[in-house]
């Protein structure tokens, strides 16, 4: 994207104040996105954004400035405005060489979805909206889209390192509008992969739109969801962002830095039922928050945070690991070259246990069973969480029986974690974007159909 | 380049005039100039100063509509932006409704309004990290069961933006902004509890460091030794920031683009009484003091007052110009868009409620046992404007004899929308006005469902 002399002159500019650590993050990003809404393709939408970040760290602190101007004359302008930034810098001025790497990559793309005609993109749309609307007479009103994106970046830092990546993700959504007695009622189902347009040989839109479809007329006969303390199965992939929220967040060393994580002095001890292990996997194949290097160039790893319920450690970025004298665990990543890195989960999950779901809905007397969950939140400094219950049942008598209409689910974490019962035998894993601090990356969660004994459930019923 | 309108609107007049035929092309193009400081432990943690600017073309021909933008103004790049533009436009589907706004469509004089504070850029960045880091420190010193500052931050930004059409529609407009935010931590021996406070104003001298700092010391500290209490059903006043958010989804189901797309609740309700009289729905970016005032909507109309509830009764949906083609009415100059990334749609920018006449302590001395929300969790999972329901984390504390009592945790407040609206019982005469635009103020609803233990 850039040569190598014009990165090394650049990095040497951007420590001339003296920083004692300089980076260059360029990005070339392209999207496209069609969406088909009330009955056509309403609206092809096509992006592109290209620029460079650079930031020059002297002691804790960190200048940043930003371009879309990649030309030697703009790189070396934001070199400077962020060497001023950093001012302060102690350090002596001194010449950068870089060496380049190649990553590893964990799957390679086999269809890039800029050679496929857009055609044939839009035929996808039609047929999910005529599936969608053949599911049932009281589907009212279908939403699609797809989404294409294509990220190139390269990282270039003092320490000598050149390397790049080249990340393509494909995601498919539906939005399906039920109308009855009890008024409206929506479903979604919005799969994604970092894969191109083999993406539909993984996913077919029919069953995509079916699926978002069954959700709103589920709720048509839904009943109100129940209140209070509860135990609660969440359905394989589905609970993923549970874990996301309770426990992710405060395993990110930033936080944990600022003080702001219940997990802060846990390091080595019980945090979780010894039925839970959760792993950060930058390099689980084909999903949503996969990549080769993470924003700052570091190579993605397959990170183990928690062991069989014994917390083994935090995620790190570059600038969390660098305070504590260690490395990376390939967690820093940005929205843009517009923001900075910081510690952020990539594909989260808890691995299968050997319990057959079915044995733990029917051990259940009266519960809640969560089909799909729409996102949450968490404040890390004192572990509460919610999450919001998109597709809920009933459990009666170790039977799935009524839907109910929407909830929200509150806890806290360390305690949630510990009431985790029951742990399935089957895997699936939900696509997400997760957002903190103003940025939004893709991430993806994971974890087999399991049981926490009890959580507040908020509905509307007695 | 600097943040001046006219070379933006100089820009936006070359690309629209590339119109061939019955083409017609919208070009906007933005420009900001930030600074954004972020503060732990005392010490500046990272200082960002950039520029940024970007375009967005929108091509109508026959009816079909394409977009497309990019994070550049560079010839080259606009000059692709435009031909992906055109090509993304074969491939839509013609709607006849679909045009870009006639002159008469957004006829009419716009209101002044002076959104722009020159005095902004000449604030030394010096002067605006010495504010952040005096957002931690005098935080850490206002109460000794402060236990730490999660994070402080300032930011500012100066921006300008353009639009031009080949229909010959011109606007532009700039603007400043600057925000504070801290987030305390407290701790007592009984457990951590957090509170977040922000500020915004035109200018940096319109924020007050210990306006903020007692803010996030007060919300913090007074939620200590909080407990999840017994689930049972009662009144509850939301805090101004909470109202504010509340507001944000209501005016969702007053979008016209979500009526004619079949998903809004009160499609068929204009005219009737969806609300207590005492909600008064107002969106009005004609008033200066609102963060989202503009004196022209995202196609150029002049902006208005558009009550959307009056005594309780629906008055009529906000439209854009398309909407209010395919509705057989006019628009409310509620077109708006998120940037240069995005086509204009349908929203409100200043939205509030028409204030009641009593303060919140008053309004305390009302309700009886109640529920005071400082906080909502999970508003965009646990809600959904489409169907009405409401279910949302929540923290605050018990109003009992009048004033604040014990504060809970870990409890969810639940209801419906439309049922929130109907059991609206006063508006507080309070009003805040909030970045996003809307301004905040007390609410207390006479019945939902808190759920704890």
């Amino acid at each position: 994207m850039i040569e190598s002399a014009v990165l090394e002159r650049v990095l040497t500019a951007a420590l001339r104040g003296g920083g004692d650590f300089a980076e260059v993050f360029v990005e070339d990003r392209s999207s496209s996105t069609a969406r088909y809404d009330d009955g056509r393709v309403e609206e092809l939408t096509t992006g592109r954004d290209r620029g460079a970040g650079i930031r020059v760290i002297v002691g804790d602190s960190t200048g940043f400035a930003h371009t879309a101007d990649l030309g030697e004359a703009g790189l070396l302008d934001a070199a400077a405005a962020a060497s001023n930034a950093a001012k302060g810098g102690t350090g002596a001025a001194r010449s950068v060489s870089l060496t380049r790497s190649e990553p590893t990559r964990s799957h390679e793309i086999e269809i890039p979805s800029e050679g496929v005609a857009k055609a044939k993109k839009i035929e996808l749309l039609r047929r999910a909206d005529d599936a969608a609307r053949s599911t049932g007479s009281a589907i009212r009103s279908v939403s699609a889209s797809y989404a294409e994106g294509r990220r190139r970046i390269l990282v270039a830092n003092s320490d000598g390192l050149l390397t790049s990546d080249d990340q393509t993700r494909t995601r498919f959504a539906v939005q399906s509008v039920a109308s009855g007695d009890t008024g409206l009622q929506t479903g979604s189902e919005a799969p994604g992969r970092s894969v191109g347009f083999e993406l539909y040989d993984e996913f077919s839109v029919d069953d995509i739109a079916r699926i978002s479809a069954q959700r709103a007329l589920a709720l048509l006969d839904a009943v109100p969801a129940p209140s209070g303390q509860l135990p609660v199965v969440l359905a394989k992939g589905a609970g993923g962002v549970l874990f996301h929220e309770a426990c992710g967040h405060g395993l990110e060393a930033d936080l944990v830095q600022r003080d702001a994580s219940v997990f802060k002095d846990l390091i080595g001890t019980q945090v979780a039922s010894p039925l839970v292990t959760v792993i950060d996997d930058g390099t689980f194949a084909r999903e949503w928050g996969t990549f080769a290097i993470d924003d700052e160039g570091r190579p993605a790893q397959r990170n183990v945070l928690i062991d069989k319920g014994i917390l083994t450690d935090f995620m790190w970025d570059f600038a969390r690991a660098r305070k504590t004298g260690r490395q990376s665990s390939g967690n820093g990543r940005r929205e843009t070259y517009r923001h900075l890195p910081m510690v952020r989960m990539t594909n989260t999950y808890l691995p299968e246990g050997d319990t057959d779901p079915l044995d733990i809905i029917r051990d259940t007397e009266y519960g809640l069973y969560c089909a799909q969950l729409g996102g949450g939140q968490v404040d890390t400094a004192t572990g509460d969480f919610v999450f919001g219950v998109t597709e809920g049942y009933l459990i009666e008598h170790g039977e799935i029986t009524r839907p109910v209409r929407a909830a929200q689910l509150v806890g806290n974490g360390p305690q949630t974690m510990r009431l985790v019962d029951a742990i399935g035998n089957d895997f699936a894993t939900w696509t997400g974007t997760c957002g903190k601090n103003g940025q939004g990356v893709p991430v993806s969660s994971g974890q087999p159909t399991l049981r926490v004994a009890r959580m507040t459930v908020g509905g509307t019923a007695a | 380049m600097s943040e001046d309108p006219n070379e933006l609107l100089a820009l936006c007049r070359q690309i629209a005039a590339r119109a061939r035929g019955a083409e017609q092309i919208e070009a906007f193009a933005s420009r900001g100039r930030e600074t954004d400081i972020e503060v732990v432990h005392g010490a500046v943690e990272s200082l960002t100063v950039a520029t940024s600017s970007g375009v967005g073309i929108r091509v109508v021909a026959e009816g079909r509509q394409g977009f497309a933008w990019a994070g550049s103004l560079d010839n080259d790049v606009v000059a692709e932006t435009l031909e992906a533009a055109r090509d993304n436009a074969h491939f839509a589907e013609p709607d006849e409704a679909v045009a870009l706004a006639s002159p008469d469509d957004v006829a009419g004089d716009a209101v002044t309004l002076d959104l722009w504070r020159e005095g902004l850029a000449s604030v030394p960045t010096d002067d605006k990290v010495a504010f952040a880091i005096a957002l931690d420190t005098r935080l850490r010193a206002a109460d000794s069961r402060i236990i730490g500052v999660e994070a402080a931050g300032y930011g500012d930004i100066a921006s300008a933006s353009a639009l031009a059409t080949s229909r010959g529609i011109e606007a532009s407009t700039r603007r400043t902004l600057a925000s504070a935010y801290v987030y305390a931590m407290a701790d007592d021996g009984r457990g951590t509890q957090t509170g977040y406070a922000v500020r915004a104003g035109r200018n940096f001298d319109e924020l007050d460091v210990d306006e903020i700092v007692a803010m996030a010391c007060e919300r913090s500290t007074r939620l200590l030794g909080a407990e999840q209490p017994k689930s049972k059903r009662l009144a509850v006043v939301l805090d101004p920031l909470v109202t504010a958010s509340f507001l944000g989804l209501v005016a969702s189901i007053f979008n016209g683009e979500a009526m004619l797309k079949g998903r809004s609740l009160f499609a068929d309700r204009v005219g009737e009484t969806v609300a207590s009289p005492q909600f008064e729905l107002i969106d009005d970016p004609t008033d200066v003091r609102s963060l989202g005032a503009a004196p022209r909507d995202a196609e150029g109309a002049p902006c208005r007052r558009n009550v959307l509830l009056d005594g309780g009764v629906m008055q009529g949906f906000l439209h854009n110009t398309y909407t209010a083609r395919r509705a057989k009415t006019t628009t409310t100059a509620s077109a708006v868009r998120g940037g240069y990334r995005s086509t204009p749609s349908v929203g409100a920018r200043s939205l509030r409620l028409k204030n009641g006449d009593r303060q919140p302590d008053e309004l305390f001395g009302e309700v009886g046992e109640a529920l005071y929300v400082q906080a909502v969790h999970g508003l965009h999972s646990g809600t959904n404007p489409i169907s009405g329901d409401f279910s949302v984390g929540a923290e605050g504390l018990m109003i009992r004899d009048g004033a604040l009592a014990e504060p809970v945790r870990e409890v969810t407040i639940a209801s419906t929308i439309p049922r929130m609206l109907l059991d609206v019982v006063a508006v507080g005469a309070d009003a805040v006005y909030l970045p996003g635009g809307t301004v905040g103020t007390t609410l207390v609803i006479s019945d939902m469902t808190m759920s704890g233990a």
